[in-house]
């Protein structure tokens, strides 16, 4: 909790709902018979409705980008460091929004929410979602608050993912596109990584096919393991080296046996832990799968630049020397792609020990290239 | 918007509506003038933070990349021109450079400063110690000038390697071209200026 809200901060913000009543035809070739966004926003909308920026969130993340929910939050939204008044993405110029997408488990329509058909939670009967899907629901967001073109739709990570589809899907509504620690494509090594963290989930025993909340259950094990996996490759090996070392806990001599001997084995079990306890096993699983199939060449055998033609927007492309889950070299093909079909595109290489969680850092050079950018698209619209 | 002497004589080399790769663009001048005045479509590269910093505050597309690295990721004949100004005495690799610019562009334009020009001679040639000149204004132990050339041995390197000059400009330590520069280039000129291009495709 902190002890008062920092003036840096959009401070108190309540989640809002948005119902959407049709069917929503599905990339998978199913359907949802309606669905619910959960969201929030920062910032005012001008009368023009003209200074809309759409936040689009990662894999563990949600609708809370900045702020509190209540003084005895203990800690504010997953973007606080670049989101607020003054901030890199600047609160005082710009209307943001953020919306939970839907398979997650934060509000808007998932696996844990009740079937209409059955009466009981969908899990694993809950259709598969796209990244395309987001953007689907996300521009029925943008209609539902009357915003017909969005400044910039900005996102990192499985955020950068939707940033690109939203151009490719509705290039005439969104001015600028910010994608920060991103990939065209997983690769084959990615693709492996997602597939332990779901193998962990499904052979836990008590994942009872993921019909483990009629049990009154959860696959903890599975889940922990798969964050404590996941949370390993979102960091560097020198943010590891120098964030534990081989410390021991409390500088304690070896136990001699299983327990926790390392400060990086008491720091990977409390993540895998406290991610039990905000997380939903079934929405990791159809998360990481969306992860999995974003492949916008693959229609165009392959050709980037081909998926890439009906892009209209101005792209602002990030990467972090040190992610090695979205390397630079992914984004550089991004970048290429643009070029190849003359798009204007800026791109930056931040150097950084953080690896791939660089994005949700304060680093200097980042918030100078995130901000600056932003200046300009504030200029472009006449804020 | 005014340009220095020597970016003005590039932009008025580049076609209008052309489109162009600036490679160690710095903050981005050139390219904001002829995005401006021009509608000249282009990208600037630059490695350098703050400069990427700045160009973006332009408004210049800029990529950071190494130009040390190749430009690989720029396809054959991908843009008009090419532009590396004062950049190739700091490059690790200037052949293959120029010769992945002679690949991505129909035509380059090259300008260096030039290690003929005679304050560079007597500083070398009579005091005996290593030249700093208004265009090259480093020390020999902190300079991210590697690789000096002069105009003569610029234009060696063009007629070794099938790269045709269609046009030169030597400017003198004020950046101006008078009739001394044009007479005796390689000991009067302080900034060579070149549009090539590659013999026969």
């Amino acid at each position: 909790m902190p002890a008062q809200i920092p003036a840096d901060s959009v401070g108190l913000v309540i989640p809002q709902t948005a119902a959407f009543p049709g069917d929503l035809q599905l990339e998978c070739g199913r359907s949802l018979p309606g669905y619910t966004l959960v969201y929030e926003t920062y910032g005012v909308l001008n009368k023009d409705r003209s200074n809309a920026i759409l936040l689009c969130h990662a894999l563990s993340g949600d609708h809370h980008a900045a702020g509190y929910h209540q003084l005895e939050d203990r800690k504010p939204g997953w973007w606080e460091h670049l989101l607020g008044p003054g901030k890199a993405m600047d609160t005082k110029q710009f209307f943001f929004v953020c919306a939970n997408f839907i398979g997650s488990c934060k509000g808007s329509t998932g696996p844990a929410s009740i079937n209409p058909e059955t009466g009981s939670p969908w899990g694993l009967d809950f259709p598969m979602v796209t990244v395309r899907d987001w953007v689907k629901t996300q521009a029925d967001l943008a209609d539902y608050l009357d915003i017909a073109q969005w400044a910039a739709v900005i996102g990192g990570s499985l955020g950068g993912m939707q940033v690109m589809q939203w151009s490719m899907d509705y290039p005439e509504r969104l001015r600028n596109a910010v994608v920060i620690a991103a990939a065209p494509k997983l690769t084959a090594q990615n693709i492996a990584f997602n597939e332990v963290c779901r193998q962990a989930i499904m052979t836990d025993p008590d994942f009872h096919n993921g019909r483990y909340y009629a049990h009154d259950t959860k696959p903890r094990r599975g889940l922990s393991l798969a964050r404590m996996i996941g949370h390993i490759t979102y960091l560097s090996d020198d943010a590891m080296r120098s964030k534990f070392g081989r410390e021991t806990r409390g500088g304690k001599a070896f136990s001699f046996g299983f327990d926790v001997d390392f400060e990086v084995e008491s720091y990977l079990r409390y993540q895998g832990s406290s991610f039990v306890e905000r997380f939903d096993a079934n929405s990791y699983l159809y998360i990481t799968k969306a992860l999995d199939y974003f492949d916008p060449a693959s229609a165009y055998g392959g050709n980037l630049a081909e998926a890439f033609t009906p892009i209209q927007a101005a792209y602002l492309v990030i990467s972090f020397s040190s992610d090695w889950r979205f390397s630079p070299e992914r984004s550089r093909e991004i970048v290429q792609a643009l070029y190849t079909c003359n798009r204007d595109v800026s791109y930056a290489e931040i150097e950084s020990t953080h690896g791939h969680d660089s994005f949700l850092m304060p680093i200097p050079q980042y918030v100078a290239v995130l901000r600056t950018y932003l200046q300009r698209v504030a200029e472009e619209i006449g804020l | 918007m005014k340009l220095r002497r020597d970016l003005a004589i590039i932009a008025d080399w580049i076609a209008p509506q052309s489109r162009i790769l600036d490679l160690g663009c710095g903050e981005g001048e050139l390219l904001a003038y002829l995005r401006a005045e021009k509608e000249v479509q282009g990208y600037g590269v630059e490695i350098e933070e703050d400069r990427v910093v700045a160009a973006i505050r332009r408004g210049i597309p800029v990529i950071q990349q190494d130009l040390d690295q190749g430009l690989k990721n720029f396809a054959d004949l991908s843009v008009d021109t090419v532009v590396l100004s004062l950049t190739l005495q700091a490059t690790n690799f200037p052949l293959q450079l120029l010769q992945e610019m002679l690949r991505v562009g129909r035509e380059v334009i090259v300008t260096f400063p030039n290690m003929g020009h005679w304050h560079a001679r007597w500083q070398l040639g009579v005091l005996g110690k290593m030249p700093t000149t208004d265009a090259l204004p480093h020390t020999w132990y902190d300079t991210p000038n590697i690789h000096l050339c002069t105009i003569r041995d610029f234009e060696q390197l063009c007629a070794d390697n099938g790269i045709v000059i269609h046009q030169r400009v030597v400017l003198n330590d004020r950046r101006h071209s008078t009739w001394r520069n044009r007479l005796l280039p390689n000991l009067f000129g302080e900034v060579a200026l070149y549009r090539c291009a590659l013999g026969a495709r």
